[in-house]
């Protein structure tokens, strides 16, 4: 399935966020996550289904002022 | 200094951007012996590590973080952004920015109290970056925010304090409320002003970043911050148009 993964075009094969998330080199890395412009929590990962073309957005600590 | 049910030495809140390497960034934190730091929240691919070794950093240091939203230009945009740094820094402190202006990266307050007011009902402890506006500033703690942080001049000028006059007047009219000068600041002298001024505390960071020597200035604006704050809390005299002699006139010899 093709999806937007922060602003780029990524293939993945699962389809479920947490899953998903793993694949693309995000685990157990402290992040936070959007699709499509809404935040969905850690808690939602595993319940949660990705569809073709979603924007998924992932987000982890920076520098700040 | 109390923010939220949160007590604090410092009166020095210090930004982590802008530091010519994470060491300098570390050393500074140190140094200045803040307490509490801001960071933010970025895209991350899954092959980088720069963003957790960043949050290695910080957690080394021992600083509590105050998250921003900067960048959020709509009330939408900086109550997700505020969500997602809820679950990233598991703080329920957040530095509300909601941006309407390029430039000037003038707060647009009408976005930020509508936040403010969401994410207050949500049980964040809400530090909203703001102007000097005394009504605005009403708005926000009828929000139900606790600390107001209004702008010196503008993020990253060193400008100062551009209208002491109306900061002077928030301080009057909230005399109770934590006020937390945010942004504009260029040097110690700057910082110690507000500080004169009776407010709580200064929020900066380019003004240290950006010297020569980041942890020297960042230790020069800690003195000044507190040498501010010993000032205001002195009770400092009155100015007066005319001279008043220090030494007594009385008992002079006459020559």
């Amino acid at each position: 399935m093709n999806i937007q993964c922060n602003e780029k075009p990524v293939e993945i094969a699962e389809e479920i966020l947490a899953k998903a998330l793993v694949e693309l080199g995000y685990q157990s890395m402290c992040i936070a996550t959007a699709i499509n412009g809404e935040f969905v929590p850690r808690s939602m990962w595993a319940r949660t289904v990705l569809s073709p073309g979603d924007q998924l957005e992932v987000v982890a600590p920076m520098q700040g002022g | 200094m109390r923010v939220y049910s949160t007590k604090l030495r410092s009166r020095f809140l210090l930004g982590t951007a802008l530091y010519p390497s994470p060491a300098v960034m570390l050393e500074t934190i140190r140094e200045s012996q803040c307490e509490v730091v801001t960071v933010s929240l970025r895209r991350e691919s899954g092959q980088s590590r720069h963003g957790q070794d960043f949050w290695s950093l910080i957690k080394e240091s021992g600083a509590r973080v105050l998250p921003n939203t900067a960048g959020c230009f709509t009330a939408k945009e900086a109550i997700n952004t505020a969500h997602m740094a809820r679950e990233v820094f598991d703080t329920k402190w957040i530095k509300l920015e909601v941006i309407g202006e390029n430039d000037t990266l003038q707060p647009d307050v009408f976005g930020l109290v509508e936040a403010a007011r969401v994410l207050c009902s949500e049980g964040f402890e809400v530090f909203p970056y703001t102007t000097d506006d005394l009504v605005v500033s009403e708005k926000l703690l009828d929000a139900g925010c606790e600390v107001l942080m209004p702008w010196g001049a503008p993020i990253g000028s060193g400008q100062g304090l551009n209208n002491p006059r109306a900061l002077r007047r928030l301080r009057a009219h909230f005399p109770n409320v934590t006020l937390v000068v945010d942004a504009g600041v260029g040097l110690p002298s700057h910082a110690a002003r507000a500080m004169e001024m009776g407010y709580d505390a200064v929020l900066l960071n380019t003004a240290v970043a950006r010297a020569g020597n980041p942890v020297a200035m960042g230790r020069a604006f800690a003195m000044a911050i507190e040498s501010g704050r010993l000032a205001y809390e002195s009770e400092p005299m009155e100015a007066r148009n005319m001279a008043a002699p220090s030494t007594p006139v009385l008992g002079k010899a006459l020559l």
